[in-house]
């Protein structure tokens, strides 16, 4: 259960103040970062997505110890930042892995069998014993013309079966390249169906025909 | 009639998305004359003229929505929704992946006509591959000066900043974006105010889709009327249509509003695998409400989805086959609505909830016949009663799929509870049967 809404709130203690910028300790390249983040807006609170984002990367998650160096870095209270920690599922309220494979299982790809590539790679996670790495399922990705598909550290391969969950854990397991040639970004890469000769025909419409209303047939 | 390349026209172009390869195509003319020549009036009355219509799904007029922007000298502010998170949308990626630049001239335009000094694209944090393309973009049109002070060596300012969210459908309603972009949970507001009088830090907000801005340039470079001429009625120029499911090509397709649908699924993505026919489809993502087969001849228009009942809304078409039973389908639906529900208003967190166990109820063979009824009920009670539109988003659907395949639903009830039933009732042979019976009660 991720931490925020299930857990019990401790009434007898004060709310976490503000931390002094003087008594925490910041990695420098990621005091950077954020100080650079709040400098892009006209309100320095906008930054604390990319902040967060920023410290996740370092910390692998939104560990008490990364917001609270957010919180000295941007001067606001670290109960802000866990409220907003726990609102988005990028980031992270639990050491699962610095690295995510999400798997789509929105309903494009559920149309095309993704529940079992899931669960398939989430076995596959598990039998090969693959740390490190944060398995999801995860809503719509916005490659429904790849499924069913999965992101990889924010690189999209598909279209993927069942077939793919050993290969694609064993080479995130390996550190290797995940499905080389596979990926969105990939020099070269195209969908299977790219190259389909010429368009079948449409077929015409069978049974009574629904009027198409007056003056808007094209 | 099939695709009809506007936005896309450029995209057999090796390294589109470089500053070189777009300005020597022409690009950034249109920027470049709407703010050295255009007084943002005139920027107004050609947007106006041409017709555009949102493309980010509730599709109203774009000159109209900037147009509400109050005058005044407040700082005004442009954003750009790029948190495409709807299922089967899959356009804006590759727009802003191929041709970021067309996307950057875009919210020049756009900050001209919402007078706005400061623009942003909220792009949904998934889309790491296309953020870093823009990135990169957004830096060559500050080295170009572009963006930033004195824009085209004029007086004019416009800091343009990529935002990227972290994973939240609800950042893609507009005000839930504001929520995500200043730095908070992605709760929606309620409106009114509208974001044009009170929307990012409190000043007046222009919000406009991916692909809306990207139609911009084109329309101040061949003129309001070029535009107007393509598609029909009130639903002119070229849209970007997502086709996925169960289709043998799946992809973006370009047309002209007004194709029949039919022409789109079948003709452009090759229509249901062989040997399968098809069962219904969204023609709006997700959140649209289902049409069937006699609904394949309709022109493909705001107005024509809108009379046969359901919307076109982002125009992403997912394509269910024959193969594919409801439920489990319906259950997907509701679940991805349950999941990004942001929990602010009740009818639409609960409601969700409910729904889905409901439809669980009915996988698991617990329900009967009447909690359809119910299940309608509840998806009634949501709509309209929340601060944005995610839970109708969800009842919408689901409705629309208890209307059209009532039938399946109550087969699926009943074979579900045979099942359960078979699972927990032994079964006796006859003759153990009647041993029983001749035994007496224990």
């Amino acid at each position: 259960m991720p931490l925020g809404w299930d857990e019990p709130v401790d009434l007898e203690r004060d709310p976490a103040p503000v931390p002094d910028p003087a008594e925490v300790e910041v990695p420098d390249a990621l005091r950077a970062s954020i100080s650079a983040a709040m400098q892009r807006y006209p309100e320095r609170r906008s930054a604390v997505l990319p902040a967060l984002a920023a410290a996740q990367k370092v910390h692998g998650w939104c560990s008490p110890e990364a917001i609270h160096q957010v919180a000295a870095v941007m001067q606001v209270t670290p109960a802000y930042l866990s409220s907003v920690a726990t609102f988005y599922d990028m980031l992270r309220t639990e050491p699962l892995g610095e690295r995510y494979v999400y798997v789509c299982t929105s309903v494009a790809c559920h149309l095309l069998n993704a529940r079992a590539v899931y669960e398939a790679i989430a076995e596959e996670a598990r039998d090969q014993e693959l740390e490190g790495v944060e398995v999801r399922n995860f809503e719509c990705l916005g490659a429904c013309d790849m499924a069913p598909m999965a992101s990889i550290d924010g690189r999209y391969v598909g279209p993927l079966s069942e077939d793919d969950a050993h290969e694609l854990v064993a080479a995130l397991k390996e550190g290797r390249e995940v499905l080389p040639g596979r990926g969105l970004p990939d020099e070269g890469f195209e969908l299977p169906w790219a190259q389909h000769g010429p368009q079948s025909p449409i077929p015409t419409h069978e049974g009574p025909q629904s009027p198409i209303p007056e003056g808007e047939a094209p | 009639m099939s695709e009809l390349k506007n936005l896309t026209a450029n995209y057999d172009e090796p390294n589109l998305h470089t500053m070189e390869v777009y300005e020597r195509l022409g690009g950034y003319r249109s920027a470049r004359k709407a703010v050295l020549d255009m007084p943002q009036e005139e920027v107004l009355s050609q947007l106006e003229a041409s017709g555009l219509r949102g493309r980010g799904g509730a599709g109203f007029s774009m000159a109209k929505k900037a147009g509400f922007m109050p005058e005044g000298t407040m700082e005004k502010y442009l954003c750009c929704n790029a948190d495409e998170s709807e299922p089967g949308a899959f356009k804006d990626r590759v727009l802003m992946q191929r041709n970021p630049h067309q996307l950057i001239e875009g919210c020049i335009i756009g900050a001209i006509a919402a007078g706005a000094t400061r623009a942003f694209i909220f792009i949904r944090g998934e889309y790491e591959t296309q953020a870093k393309i823009l990135d990169a973009a957004v830096i060559e049109a500050y080295e170009k000066g572009y963006l930033g002070v004195g824009i085209f060596g004029s007086q004019t300012v416009l800091e343009l900043v990529v935002h990227r969210g972290q994973g939240a459908y609800i950042c893609g309603e507009e005000s839930a974006l504001l929520d995500g972009l200043e730095g908070n949970r992605g709760n929606p507001r309620l409106k009114p105010p509208f974001p044009a009088n009170q929307g990012l830090y409190q000043g007046p907000t222009l919000i406009n889709n991916v692909e809306t801005l990207c139609n911009a340039p084109a329309i101040i470079e061949h003129g309001p009327e070029w535009f107007a001429a393509m598609g029909v009625d009130k639903s002119t120029g070229t849209k970007m249509v997502s086709v996925s499911g169960n289709v043998q090509r799946p992809g973006n397709f370009e047309v002209e509003l007004g194709i029949p649908v039919r022409e789109i699924i079948y003709g452009l993505a090759g229509g249901p695998p062989e040997g399968r026919d098809l069962k219904c489809f969204f023609p709006g993502g997700s959140s649209a409400p289902v049409l069937t087969k006699e609904h394949l001849d309709l022109p493909f228009t705001y107005e024509a989805m809108a009379e046969a009942g359901s919307m076109l809304g982002t125009a992403s078409i997912i394509v269910v086959d024959d193969s594919q039973p409801i439920v489990p389908l319906a259950l997907n639906l509701a679940g991805f609505y349950r999941h990004e529900s942001c929990g602010k208003c009740v009818p639409c967190r609960e409601g969700t909830v409910w729904t889905v166990r409901m439809l669980e109820r009915i996988d698991e063979g617990d329900a009967t016949p009447m909690d359809l009824e119910i299940m309608a009920e509840v998806q009634t009670n949501i709509i309209g009663n929340c601060l944005c539109v995610l839970g109708d988003s969800m009842a919408m659907p689901i409705g629309s799929m208890i209307k059209h395949f009532r039938q399946e639903f109550e087969e699926h009830i009943e074979a579900a509870r045979a099942a359960r039933d078979r699972e927990h009732i032994p079964a006796f042979s006859a003759g153990e049967l009647a041993a029983a019976v001749e035994a007496g009660p224990a």
